[in-house]
């Protein structure tokens, strides 16, 4: 059934049908709508056979997870910018556990400057803590993501965000499609842990290991991290047969002139400029380029669904024999230039690619069709610089523009 | 595509009045979408939200920077919101006052702007209907009442889903009081004498 809903009772509504035995989360903004709704859920018993845990912390938040998850439990717990660096060192702990907590992030700035707005710097921070980082297009794929991030962390035994942008979508209210429970009930196995803490069979989980082992401990973790690809893929082609649409999957196509999802599109050309984003850029994106591609420019456009791993051989197939690419980021390498740019360069190492880094977005800057169209414009004629800020105001105090997401005040 | 702005003050439920337009868009066939910008959530602060409809689905994710109507839920933003700013020509612009479209013209900094100027007392219909200064129900029927994009019935029963009950009802009051002050209709509080004759 098609309703319209804000996209933090989507990700709530799908969250509950996927039958988490434990939330426990500790209010942020932008998150906070999706775990008021949960524990609302829990209150009402339409979440039923889930303790919702209130704790002072995300530090608490994340911990009590670990335990939940340790326990043989499906765990779920949600947060944002400096609630998820506050529960940092569990993050970490969680994945090198191998514990398969699902956790939103409802993408969020990090301070100082304090900023409660959107980008992508609090989960950027947390990229190699081991945990997948899955990120939505829009509020549908936000959803539906949480579906699919269930069932591969518990394949996988590794943990999962979910990264939506905040405000941009966890505030937006959209025409959706929400995965039934009937429907999540025939997609998602119940989960059948591979080590549960158990007093009639004691064993230990989260044990030391020293300089003779934390090395190839390190190893067979990078190992199960390769394997990470294929299987997001494998249950996102499953998601995609079963409920008739696209969500996750590594880089996502894009058809050329519709400017449509499409996993069957056609791998970029030499001759075309691809422009790589990931979040709700992709939304925005879609708008500026249609026109462009209308016009005969050469234009295409690659998603990156999985951040984490970072699926450099699907990237690599998608651009196809394009050696031009503009790289959209909504996180900052200080000194360096976009963090996904960073990833992107890696994994086009020795192919020759010219990459332009343009860093949008950044503590809730809106991003417009026209700057984007813009910039990949002044791409094309090779005006571009290698690492711009997208609408960067010089000189003197800022004056947010009249009607734009800043408030003139 | 149509593209609504609204302009309004923490606490006067700007946020809720955007996604309930985009619930009666939905009701209306359209494909819709609701985008809230947040200041720092504080109370009588300038908010500021945005609805689109249209015939496909909504991709874009940018704010409304030219909108088709702007609803402004506080005539005291007239000149510092610039609510006038970026109105496509022919628009049109509703405005919650007990004045007239020559005042707020007047008042909002940029008058000659080429739009349709209504005016709706939202704020004493919905002390009147819904006991609170809450003036979205008001306004949404103002806009139903002046433009087809949404109906009368449509942005009432969004009210009456959102708030069951006694406020939901006094909601769509609300919307039905600001739907017929804007059309000249009368106020469909009164009874018709003729009614009251059979009675």
């Amino acid at each position: 059934m098609r309703e319209v809903l804000e996209g933090s009772q989507a990700v709530a509504r799908t969250v509950a049908r996927c039958r988490p035995g434990v939330v426990c989360a500790y209010p942020i903004s932008p998150q906070t709508h999706i775990v008021e709704a949960l524990s609302v859920m829990a209150r009402t018993g339409e979440l039923r056979d889930c303790e919702y845990v209130n704790v002072e912390s995300e530090f608490s938040a994340m911990s009590v997870s670990i335990g939940a998850s340790a326990a043989g439990s499906r765990a779920y717990t949600a947060t944002a910018s400096q609630g998820l660096l506050y529960m940092a060192e569990a993050v970490y702990n969680a994945a090198g556990m191998g514990l398969p907590i699902v956790m939103t992030v409802a993408n969020r700035a990090v301070g100082a400057p304090i900023n409660i707005w959107n980008d992508h710097s609090d989960a950027m921070a947390m990229r190699d803590s081991g945990w997948l980082q899955l990120y939505a297009a829009d509020n549908q794929e936000a959803a539906d993501l949480h579906v699919i991030a269930f069932a591969a962390a518990e394949e996988l035994g590794i943990p999962a965000m979910v990264c939506m942008d905040g405000f941009v979508l966890t505030h937006a209210t959209d025409v959706l499609e929400l995965a039934t429970q009937e429907q999540i009930d025939g997609f998602l196995p119940p989960y059948s842990p591979t080590q549960v803490l158990d007093i009639d069979r004691p064993t230990t989980i989260g044990t030391m290991a020293g300089p003779e082992s934390f090395t190839e401990t390190k190893y067979l973790q990078h190992l199960r991290f390769l394997d990470a690809a294929d299987v997001v893929e494998a249950w996102s082609d499953r998601f995609t047969e079963a409920f008739g649409r696209e969500a996750g999957g590594l880089a996502v196509r894009y058809d050329p002139d519709t400017l449509d999802r499409d996993r069957s599109a056609p791998p970029a050309g030499a001759e075309d400029l691809v422009v790589v984003a990931m979040g709700s850029v992709i939304g925005t994106l879609q708008e500026a380029i249609a026109p462009m591609r209308a016009e005969g420019l050469p234009v295409r456009l690659v998603g990156i669904s999985a951040y984490r791993p970072f699926p450099r051989e699907a990237l690599k197939a998608a651009l196809g024999e394009s050696r031009h690419i503009v790289v959209i980021d909504r996180a900052l390498e200080l000194g360096s230039g976009g963090v996904l740019t960073g990833c992107v360069g890696r994994a086009l190492a020795g192919t020759g690619s010219r990459i332009h880094s343009v860093v949008a977005g950044l503590g809730g800057r809106p991003i417009l069709e026209g700057s984007l169209r813009d910039v990949i414009a002044r791409a094309l004629a090779g005006e571009q610089r290698g690492l711009e800020f997208l609408d960067l105001k010089t000189g003197g105090v800022p004056v947010p523009p009249v009607g734009a997401t800043e408030v003139a005040r | 595509m149509t593209q609504i702005r609204i302009h309004g003050r923490g606490g006067q439920g700007v946020v809720t009045a955007a996604e309930m337009l985009a619930r009666a868009g939905f009701l209306a066939g359209h494909e819709v979408q609701a985008i809230p910008s947040f200041g720092s959530e504080r109370t009588g602060a300038p908010v500021v939200a945005y609805c689109r409809f249209a015939d496909v689905p909504l991709r874009t994710r940018e704010p409304v920077l030219e909108p088709d109507v702007v609803l402004v839920q506080d005539p005291t933003l007239l000149g510092p919101a610039q609510p006038f700013a970026g109105v496509r020509p022919g628009g049109l612009v509703i405005v919650n006052t007990t004045e007239d479209a020559p005042w707020v013209r007047e008042h909002a900094g940029d008058g000659e702007v080429d739009a349709t100027v209504v005016t709706v007392p939202a704020t004493r219909i919905s002390l009147d209907t819904v006991g609170l200064p809450k003036p979205s129900a008001a306004m949404l029927g103002a806009y139903a009442g002046r433009a087809d994009h949404v109906t009368l019935a449509a942005v009432q029963q969004v009210f009456r889903d959102r708030f069951p009950g006694r406020v939901g009802e006094a909601n769509a009051t609300a919307a039905a009081v600001a739907y017929a002050h804007v059309r000249g209709e009368p106020d469909p509080r009164i009874v018709p004498s003729a009614e009251v004759s059979h009675a």
